[in-house]
């Protein structure tokens, strides 16, 4: 462990201890003016504190492997980053790529949210003007961290505004270490949802200003964030959402008031015309239905308002004749329009990922393509303790306390909650959305517990008025149950921390393992793979694998690809599934089609990763069998008991299949006897079962056998198929050159 | 809200809701007279919301006699700055005849304004 990890630890560790000080010296100095002044000198330097906490507890990625950028979609993130840096902006907007979904190519400029981008480009410039010229690729490591610095700010001025500033400081240092956003956010992981979680707070933190305060301003705020959040991930809708929701229950809970015309106007018409600014969303504000409930809401606080203005000129029981007779028939008019509008076609029908939020089969059923998608899963159980702990049961208590209150501003935390808990069930990636209404809610009920049990100075003062025994159990309790929930905070520091660095702060690019003598190990093959490629293949060539890799390979290999983690077109997708599930001759022929020059399979069999395309196979099945049923059979490649084999006894269609082929192609030979131990699936795969490669040239397998790359041959000069010239060859008794491992003198 | 829109007849056709209906009508207008009489700002603003109707009327009106809204984001910025400035202005005006607590009218004429260059400055922008 280096300092500066053991430092990141510390720090994190110091922090509930100092929040708990401050949140006693708070309530301690309750009147007195003195104390007051430090707890105001206190404030900022305990924000401060959770500021490093929360950037340097995410640093563990940086420290244990190094200053990259993690997992997948990050990958493009950084590609398109390095893209606007090095052109203009206007550039960056209009960028046509032609070097991914070959031969379709990407509308990339139009097709992503430029937020991100845009922000570290700003950086990055704003540094090198004062003289600090850092690469690109720092700035966008170190991205994550910075930002969760301002979410906590972010969170403690929204918890602020819902209880006071001692709940705003420990929710600000809940959010700060709370594993659920910190898997998001660590160093490097330079995605969408890196800066949203931010905007997400500071929208809804100006939202509850403007609520609260009837401001113009903080309207107008709420909705240059909300335009900030539109510009930066896809989850804005939660807001577009959510807001509207919020301003529903008001009114159906009889609270309408000037102010909450204001603050939802204000926000609800800048934040529309602004959030039309983004080239991706462009019209959607008024034509999908995803926003119609913002504009519904708006129409109804102007129906509203009205009903307020002629409420105060004629008597109540009047009125409530005249109201629900306009409320009936403006409902009928509405739902009757929204109807009218979808089938006209004038507004997009609901989308499946929509659909998929509410029932979770949908997708399943329907679009395999997003059912493939691991975070588009159902979230387990244990999963909401691993990622928020003991927050996770003060969770409801809390809300039952904001029941209790029911100011405007806990209303919207309550919807907030019920929303997110709900769709974080469905979606195992909402748990992002999730985490900080868990850790507001979590600092609002435990700031409440401390403002009762932290609070000795009534039992100190006042020990001669009452009887002593009765303060002596007034002080036990108040001991006990203090100590019990910082006890519990001292755990959650733990927890935090551990499941920071063993769960999290894994790149996914650079695999760690451990030695025989226990010793960190890195599995570095993914790089190796790529840099092979970007060094020994032509700049034009074409590389064919599954979608997860497309962005690594456009990433780090700068090579074209057939498909990438966009996923925009299914059928596109399809083909690459089919080339792979499909026999040797078929798959040549429509790789050929595509000008593929290069195949590139994961293959985790030699290493015992679990994530390696051969698991991932039944996807590509699915997705192709969904275009061209006739000639791809999910039921093809399961033997009788509909088990999944690879060894001896999986189907023929199994190992006829291309993927099959390229996976196993010379593993059995590793092993004595030729029986190749599969680590992952636990199987035996015997050389009789992998059939030679007619079509293909294996060109390189990394270290490991991660990742094997493989060319197509070139056609045969005399017009035969490359299946007869195999034939032909070993019927002439000429040796295949068959390299176990490709020569080392191709690496560079 | 200023300009009382005639509410929907009912349907039903009770005469009761009906009377209601005028009723409220014509006692809301009335307060509504006495409201802007002695405020010139409340009738200055009642009379440029009024024009802003106006022209979002004339704009929708144009794109029907066209029969077609190509430039559709120009006509959606137009439409827009139409919609927003009238409530903002609404929002000014609520704000003017209740002031809000630990707002004072100035300030909320300030932030008026602020929050109407945003939408210009973005409608205009949003034109191209």
């Amino acid at each position: 462990m280096s300092v500066q990890e053991k430092r990141a630890s510390a720090g994190a560790a110091a922090e509930p201890v100092v929040v708990t000080a401050a949140a006693a010296a708070a309530t301690g100095s309750s009147g007195c003016t003195a104390s007051s002044a430090i707890a105001r000198a206190l404030i900022p330097c305990i924000l401060t504190a959770i500021v490093v906490a929360a950037v340097s507890s995410r640093l563990f990625a940086v420290i244990r492997f190094e200053s990259i950028i993690h997992e997948f979609d990050p990958w493009f993130n950084y590609r398109a980053t390095q893209y606007l840096v090095s052109h203009s902006f206007r550039d960056f907007l209009n960028w046509f790529d032609e070097r991914t979904w070959y031969p379709l190519g990407r509308v990339t400029g139009g097709t992503l949210y430029p937020g991100l981008m845009a922000t570290s480009a700003l950086i990055w410039h704003a540094l090198r003007k004062i003289g600090m010229p850092v690469d690109i690729r720092n700035v966008c490591v170190l991205f994550a961290p910075v930002f969760a610095g301002f979410t906590a700010y972010a969170t403690y001025a929204l918890t602020r505004e819902l209880k006071d500033k001692k709940a705003g400081l420990l929710a600000a240092a809940f959010i700060a270490i709370v594993p659920g956003y910190i898997s998001r956010s660590v160093a490097g992981s330079y995605d969408n949802e890196a800066i949203a979680i931010t905007l997400l707070m500071a929208t809804f933190m100006h939202w509850i200003k403007a609520l609260k305060q009837g401001s113009i301003m903080n309207g107008a705020a709420a909705a240059l964030c909300y335009f900030y959040m539109v510009s930066a991930w896809g989850g804005y809708v939660f807001i577009t959402n959510l807001i509207p929701v919020h301003v529903f229950c008001l009114l159906l809970m009889g609270r309408y008031s000037a102010k909450v015309y204001v603050a939802y106007n204000t926000w609800f018409v800048i934040g529309t015309i602004a959030s039309m600014q983004i080239p991706f969303v462009g019209f959607l504000p008024i034509k999908s239905n995803d926003h119609m409930a913002a504009l519904g809401v708006f129409g109804l606080l102007q129906i509203a308002a009205l009903g307020d203005f002629v409420k105060a000129t004629i008597p109540p029981r009047k009125f409530k004749v005249i109201m629900l007779v306009s409320i009936a028939l403006i409902m009928a008019l509405g739902v009757a329009g929204l109807f009218a509008l979808t089938y006209a076609g004038l507004i997009a029908p609901w989308t499946g990922r929509f659909y998929s939020l509410w029932d979770t089969n949908y997708a399943r059923i329907h679009i395999p393509i997003i059912a493939s998608v691991s975070e588009h899963q159902p979230i387990t159980w244990p999963a909401f303790f691993l990622d928020t702990h003991f927050l996770i049961w003060l969770f409801p208590a809390a809300i039952f306390l904001m029941f209790q209150e029911l100011r405007n501003e806990h209303v919207f935390i309550i919807v907030y909650a019920v929303l997110c808990s709900y769709f974080a069930g469905v979606m195992v990636r909402l748990m992002l959305t999730l985490t900080p209404v868990i850790c507001i809610a979590g600092a609002v009920a435990l700031s409440k517990l401390f403002d009762t049990y932290l609070d000795f100075s009534h039992t100190l003062t006042k020990d001669a008025a009452s009887g002593k025994r009765k303060s002596f159990m007034q002080v036990l309790t108040r001991a006990l149950v203090s100590a019990s929930f910082v006890y519990y905070l001292y755990l959650f520091v733990h927890h935090c921390t551990w499941v920071t660095q063993s769960a999290y702060s894994s790149p996914s690019v650079v695999l760690p393992s451990q030695n025989r003598d226990g010793s960190l190990a890195i599995i570095d093959d993914y790089r190796e793979a790529y840099y092979w490629l970007r060094m020994n293949t032509d700049y034009d060539s074409k590389v064919a694998s599954w979608w997860d890799y497309g962005y690594q390979i456009g990433g780090m290999a700068d090579r074209t690809t057939l498909v990438d983690n966009n996923t925009w077109n299914n059928t596109h997708i399809a083909i690459v599934g089919k080339a792979m599930a499909s026999p040797e001759d078929v798959s040549y022929e429509l790789l050929k089609q595509h000008d593929v020059d290069y195949v590139l399979v994961i293959f985790g069999g030699v290493l015992g990763f679990g994530g390696d395309d051969i698991n991932k196979f039944l996807w590509m099945i699915r997705i192709a069998e969904g275009i061209w049923p006739e000639e791809v059979k999910e039921r093809d490649f399961f033997v009788n008991q509909g088990e999944f084999r690879v060894d001896s006894q999986a189907s023929q269609t199994m190992k006829d299949s291309l993927m099959y082929k390229l996976s196993y192609h010379g593993f059995p030979d590793l092993f004595p006897n030729g029986e190749g131990q599969d680590r992952v699936r636990g199987q035996v795969v015997r050389s009789s079962d992998v059939q030679p490669l007619d079509y293909f040239d294996e060109v390189f397998s990394s270290e490991n056998w991660l990742v094997r790359i493989y060319k197509l041959k070139d056609q045969d000069p005399e017009g035969r198929e490359l299946s007869d010239v195999a034939k032909f060859e070993s019927a002439k008794g000429t040796k295949r050159t068959s390299h176990k491992r490709p020569q080392i003198d191709l690496r560079v | 809200m200023a300009p009382v829109i005639p509410k929907k007849k009912s349907a039903a056709g009770k005469e009761d809701i009906q009377k209601d209906f005028t009723e409220a009508i014509s006692l809301s207008l009335e307060s509504y007279k006495k409201q802007v009489r002695n405020n010139p700002k409340l009738r200055l603003i009642d009379i440029f919301c009024c024009i802003l109707v106006a022209i979002a009327l004339l704009e929708c009106s144009f794109v029907a006699l066209v029969q077609d809204n190509y430039p559709f984001n120009a006509f959606l910025a137009g439409f827009i700055i139409c919609v927003g400035q009238f409530v903002l202005l609404m929002c000014l005006r609520l704000q003017l005849t209740n002031p809000f607590q630990g707002i004072s009218k100035n300030k909320a004429f300030g932030e008026f304004v602020i929050a109407s260059l945003i939408l210009h400055f973005t409608c205009l922008h949003f034109i191209n």
